[in-house]
């Protein structure tokens, strides 16, 4: 099927400095493997070819013909082939590889993880949405179960189960759906039982410039009438006011106010999928720059527009947490099709006021609540098949750079760390397991994916302990129930352990994070073997005192914290090990005479770093030309 | 002169402070010749003890007769006090006014405090540069100590001993002193072990247009190469700046004249534009309204980051020629007293592991800023927020401390000290109750009698009791060469300076001490079971039980 299946005297260029490597670039059905050749240990870079974005084919240069590779995980790896027929071999390969047409194309079909059938079930059964409505106290005397898209026949992108006020009849929900866009009728998807209040999701209404629908009139009273703690209901529309009046002209809209008169309309101004898209974009075009300036980033990152829309995201999931908790009211949130920025928002709100959500697993029920069962097209957002680019758009890497910059507020307040977030970017875009797969509930349905494929959610949780966040504390939710975080534009980071995790050079030496992960570990094993010693000295007779070790006082005069407890995340642990077998090499070919003794603390090499590479050292010319500084401004002739 | 002389309202009642994340307090405001005191009345206790020299400016209003004043500390925090009567609060706040910008050393509060502890080791005895000396001297011979500037005559900014290469004598030193800057002739700064490579430090040579020569400063850095081997001079200016500095009889090493040496230009910028750019920073900071794009605009215009990224360059580059080119490297800029420093410091940090343990960082400052003549008291007369004219304020030393704090953070574990002490000595340099960052030369200092009438900062901050706040509880000692990044993603603002005042830290903080308790515990569990072990140990062999363990 292939041309060919490997190719030798492959250079890998580092994209920001001059390093190459030299290996050997394998192409298989699922991956593209670059091995680092003649190194024992080496070093190998397994790329999946879903996780490929674009391939480019650069200009024949004297050593070769260069190969840029961009991925969706943010990796971007610049090959050189010796020949140009390989280069081209390889070239067209990929692209034919990475646009598959039809889902049985996906890895997830294949990808076999060596579990039987019952494994496979149980993995799928891990995670249930019923028994979270149940833990929301759903159904009560308000809400109920609905079955009316039991088939999917009023909503298509909808799950089957739906809870809605109990006074909304068929007639209303039907009538209601018809008003809005793809059917998207309100439904509840958040119950904060405190208050009563409801946090409910839809599409935009059809309204055009003065249609109303009387079915979803009543469907919004029925929803303002299941809450006695407040008088009105709040409608978010998540969109700038600007896109939402051009709507109108396409016969859809936003709710008049004259005509809900139970109702309180708010817009939060989130920009669409297309804007976000761009925005990445530029963001990725600024910091994939070589020899940036500071002040260029910071330009860049303020003309890509992409904190402004992660902080426009936070407010509207702030404003919505407070309408409910504070305020007591429910609330109505939607967007256009009310599966993008609605998906954002009402997660995000529920992560801020459950901290249930906050919790590993209780997060993966949240994802599979707001973005899987209610229909963000992960098919088209993440291009898992050869579709419209237009429709490709980041908006669930935006909702985790969302929590990454809650977790940077509230060390403590969430169980699973940056690593868990990186992780699931990583997976949604591999087509590795079936969760993501598809665009809507019943497409997964049709795909047969629960006997076919495996569940992502079994795998993370059977690798759970690499995702721990050590600093974690159950009672700072207790303390906590309700995450109110600061909006003040210096709580918005650029989130280098997301954008740049494989550009290894630009993290810090030592992780903070993986340091304490370890240390955390290490002291549940102590336990066990103190008490396993404590044991075997009481068979031999000795009685010890009980294993109550007086613990550190809390009354130590706190020392200051550094900014952020997460620092320089390798992806998995696999890679961390990967990480510091790179590092360990790295610190032994730096070492001064073999000084072996030095090699096992990480260090870091200076060229990879970029100040200037002295290029011409003086023992080895007599007459260096030039002093050549690729970060320093330095470039004379001497 | 008297300062109640100063002070015409010395206590006033009723006195409301607004502070950014705490509770207002009502109390008793007293004035003291060195302090604004408030205490509440409630129980006794002072909520706010503030050193005048800390005020960088104050702001007065009135509204009917309740008079506030908006006092903005060095340290960058501001407080509101809200004091009833007009002429009080006038009163006040020309005391306050008089009193901070007191401009004779002697008036200083180190002269008047008396230490509440006892001294056990007394900071002015603890880094002399013999006991440096006798370090290097076990390492080479190739160096000396020079007495040629024992009564600071010939570079009235250098310390009374300098180290210098072995074969230059004195009368050569006098000569290559009267062709650089202010006398500063290059001198050692830092020996690398590794290698024996050397970083020395001097002022710009006094070329002038006429390109003037000196055999004697030619001898001297030469003295300083092993047969064959060449070095490098940073010069921290631009290349254009540089060339202007000839016209005014300053300029740089010709190449025909120093042909084992190759010259790179940075681009550290002078002290008026790094105040200009702090001025910046923390106006930025101090805006709440801020939308991002004006915050991220602001924090560009105001050019901080990119001093930062410069030095650390620049610093790395230096540290680079030694570690892995094996070349020696001479650093200057104009005057040698503050870039310069900036780069031969954090090269040690870079490349000396001990520069990174407590006593090493104490060492590093007293040896490459104090000694080497960084003139603290004119660089820290004022902060941020000053509207009195500039002279010669620069937040040189703060930009040092700031570079430190992103290798520290990049190698969090291999520092013995943590961002605290950073911030502690970002504090001591504008405003202190101790002698050390006085005054601005050595020479100075011992006219001033500092080791005899102030007390050291470092007799306070290596008491136990106080040092234990400044540990890094992550320290494991790293022998490397630490190499940080300087891309700009890798370059963080310091929010333990810069946004310290304007944000609650108690989630960070709680955080922070749980992973204090993960590693407390960790340490308490292995010298159980250990002990457990040796336990299990000893009754085995003494009852030689057949079990197997």
């Amino acid at each position: 099927m292939l041309h060919l299946d490997f190719v030798e005297q492959v250079k890998l260029l580092d994209r920001f400095n001059n390093k190459t490597t030299t290996g050997t670039l394998y192409l298989t059905a699922t991956h593209l493997i670059f091995v680092e050749s003649n190194v024992p240990g080496a070093h190998e870079i397994w790329i999946l070819h879903h996780h490929i974005a674009s391939v480019e084919k650069l200009s024949l240069t004297t050593s070769g013909c260069p190969l840029l590779i961009q991925c969706r995980n943010f990796r971007v790896v610049h090959f050189v082939v010796p020949r140009e027929r390989d280069c081209h071999d390889v070239y067209s390969s990929l692209l034919r590889l990475l646009r598959p047409v039809s889902y049985d194309e996906l890895y997830a079909f294949s990808y076999n993880p060596k579990q039987n059938e019952q494994q496979r079930e149980v993995g799928w059964q891990l995670i249930d949405l019923t028994a979270e409505f149940e833990r929301l106290g759903l159904p009560c005397d308000q809400w109920q179960l609905s079955d009316v898209n039991r088939d999917y026949k009023v909503c298509e992108t909808y799950p089957r189960d739906l809870y809605v006020p109990i006074t909304a009849s068929k007639p209303i929900i039907v009538g209601s759906s018809k008003f809005r866009s793809k059917g998207r009728f309100p439904v509840l998807t958040y119950f904060y039982q405190e208050k009563k209040a409801a946090v409910c999701r839809c599409s935009q209404p059809l309204s055009g410039f003065s249609a109303r629908c009387l079915e979803d009139e009543h469907m919004l009273q029925a929803i303002s009438k299941a809450n006695h703690n407040s008088r009105f209901v709040y409608v978010m529309d998540t969109r700038p006011k600007l896109n939402a009046l051009a709507n109108r002209a396409a016969g859809k809209g936003y709710e008049n106010e004259d005509n809900y008169s139970n109702i309180r309309f708010q817009f939060v101004g989130i920009e669409n999928i297309h804007v976000m898209r761009a925005s990445l974009q530029k963001l990725l075009e600024v910091v994939g720059t070589r020899s940036l300036s500071v002040n260029d980033y910071l330009l860049g990152l303020e003309s890509s527009g992409w904190l402004r829309h992660i902080k426009a995201i936070v407010d509207a999931a702030i404003f919505l947490t407070k309408a409910v908790t504070v305020e007591g009211a429910s609330v109505l949130v939607h967007c256009s099709d009310g599966w993008d920025r609605t998906a954002q928002v009402c997660a995000l709100g529920a992560l801020l006021m459950d901290p249930y959500y906050r919790t590993l697993k209780g997060f993966m029920v949240l994802i599979e609540k707001e973005w899987i069962s209610f229909g963000h097209k992960f098919a088209d957002r993440c291009d898992q098949l050869d579709g419209d680019p237009r429709e490709v758009s980041p908006v669930f890497t935006q909702f985790l750079d969302c929590v990454w910059q809650l977790m940077e507020q509230f060390p403590q307040a969430f169980e699973f760390s940056e690593w868990f977030l990186i992780q699931l970017h990583e997976h949604v875009h591999s087509c590795q397991f079936g969760n993501f797969l598809g665009n809507s509930q019943r497409q997964r349905e049709e795909l047969q994916l629960k006997d076919r494929t495996y569940s992502l959610w079994a795998h993370l949780l059977s690798e759970q302990h690499n995702y721990l966040n050590p600093v974690y504390s159950p009672s700072f939710a207790e303390r906590h129930p309700v995450l109110e975080p600061s909006t003040q534009p210096w709580n918005f980071k650029f989130w280098r352990n997301m954008y740049h995790q494989f550009d290894r050079t630009m993290h810090p030496r030592q992780s903070i994070l993986k340091h304490t992960l370890t240390l955390k570990e290490s002291n549940s094993k102590l336990e066990d073997t103190a008490h396993t010693l404590q044991a075997k000295l009481q068979t031999l007779g000795v009685s010890t005192s009980p294993l109550e070790l007086h613990s550190w006082s809390r009354e130590h005069r706190l020392p200051p914290r550094p900014q952020s407890l997460i620092l320089g995340a390798p992806l998995s642990r696999k890679e961390a090990q990967q990480e510091e077998e790179v590092l360990g090499e790295e610190a032994l070919e730096d070492a001064p005479d073999g000084n072996g003794g030095e090699r096992t603390v990480e260090g870091s090499s200076a060229t990879e770093n970029g100040y200037g590479e002295l290029q011409s050292s003086f023992s080895s010319k007599n007459e260096p030309a030039m002093v050549s500084l690729e970060f320093g401004v330095a470039r004379m002739t001497c | 002169m008297e300062f109640a002389e100063l002070i015409k309202t010395p206590r006033v009642d009723g006195v409301v402070l607004h502070r950014p994340f705490l509770p207002t307090v009502e109390g008793t405001l007293c004035l003291t010749g060195h302090h604004l005191i408030l205490s509440s009345r409630q129980d006794n206790t002072e909520e706010l003890w503030l050193l005048h020299a800390n005020i960088d400016a104050i702001e007065k209003r009135f509204i009917g007769s309740l008079g506030t004043i908006i006092v903005k500390c060095k340290d960058l925090r501001i407080i509101q006090l809200d004091i009833p009567g007009m002429e009080e609060c006038l009163n006040i706040a020309n005391s306050i006014e008089a009193l901070s910008t007191l401009d004779s050393v002697s008036l200083m509060y180190p002269f008047f405090y008396r230490p509440m502890f006892e001294v056990i080791e007394d900071g002015w005895n603890l880094f002399l540069p013999e006991e440096a000396f006798k370090e290097l001297e076990s390492m080479t011979d190739e160096w000396r100590l020079s007495e040629v500037n024992k009564d600071f005559s010939i570079c009235p900014s250098y310390p009374a001993l300098v180290t210098v290469p072995k074969d230059i004598d004195d009368d050569s030193l006098c000569k290559a002193a009267t062709f650089r800057h202010g006398g500063r002739f290059p001198v050692l700064s830092y020996y690398h072990k590794k290698n024996g490579m050397v970083i020395m430090r001097a002022s710009q040579p006094l070329t002038g247009t006429s390109g003037r020569r000196c055999k004697e400063d030619e001898k001297l850095i030469n003295a300083t190469l092993r047969a064959g081997k060449r070095g490098y001079i940073i010069d921290t200016r631009t290349i254009a700046v540089a060339q202007q500095a000839k016209a005014r009889g300053g300029g740089f090493e010709q190449e025909a004249n120093y042909p084992q040496w190759r010259r790179i230009h940075k681009a550290i910028e002078r002290t008026n534009i790094l105040q200009e750019s702090l001025i910046k920073i923390v106006e930025a900071c101090n805006d709440h309204s801020n939308s991002m794009d004006r915050w991220l605009s602001k924090l560009e215009a105001s050019n901080w980051q990119s001093q930062v990224k410069e030095i650390l360059t620049t610093a790395c580059l230096a540290a680079q020629c030694i570690d892995r080119e094996g070349a020696s490297v001479l650093v200057h800029g104009t005057e040698g007293t503050d870039s310069t420093l900036q780069v031969t410091s954090l090269a040690q940090i870079i490349l000396e592991p001990a520069c990174r343990t407590v006593r090493g960082f104490q060492a590093l400052v007293e040896r490459e800023w104090l000694q080497a003549g960084h003139p603290f008291q004119q660089r820290c007369a004022q902060s941020a927020y000053s509207n009195e004219k500039l002279r010669s304020e620069a937040p040189v030393f703060l930009l040092f401390l700031d570079c430190v704090w992103q290798i520290l953070r990049q190698f969090p574990c291999s520092f013995q000290f943590n961002e605290h002490f950073l911030v502690m000595l970002f504090e001591h340099t504008y405003a202190s109750q101790f002698g050390t960052f006085l005054g601005t030369t050595a020479a100075e200092r011992v006219k001033l009698k500092l080791s005899q009438k102030t007390v050291s900062l470092w007799s306070w901050v290596n008491r136990p009791q106080e040092l234990e706040r400044f540990l890094n509880p992550l320290y494991e000692p790293n022998s490397l060469v630490i190499w940080p990044s300087v891309a700009p993603q890798s370059l963080l603002l310091w929010e333990g300076v810069f946004l310290r005042w304007n944000r609650s830290t108690k989630c960070l903080d709680e955080a922070y001490e749980e992973m204090v308790h993960i590693i407390e515990y960790n340490k308490e569990l292995q010298l159980k079971v250990n002990s457990l072990r040796r336990q299990l140990a000893e009754l085995e062999t003494e009852d030689a039980l057949p079990q197997t363990p």
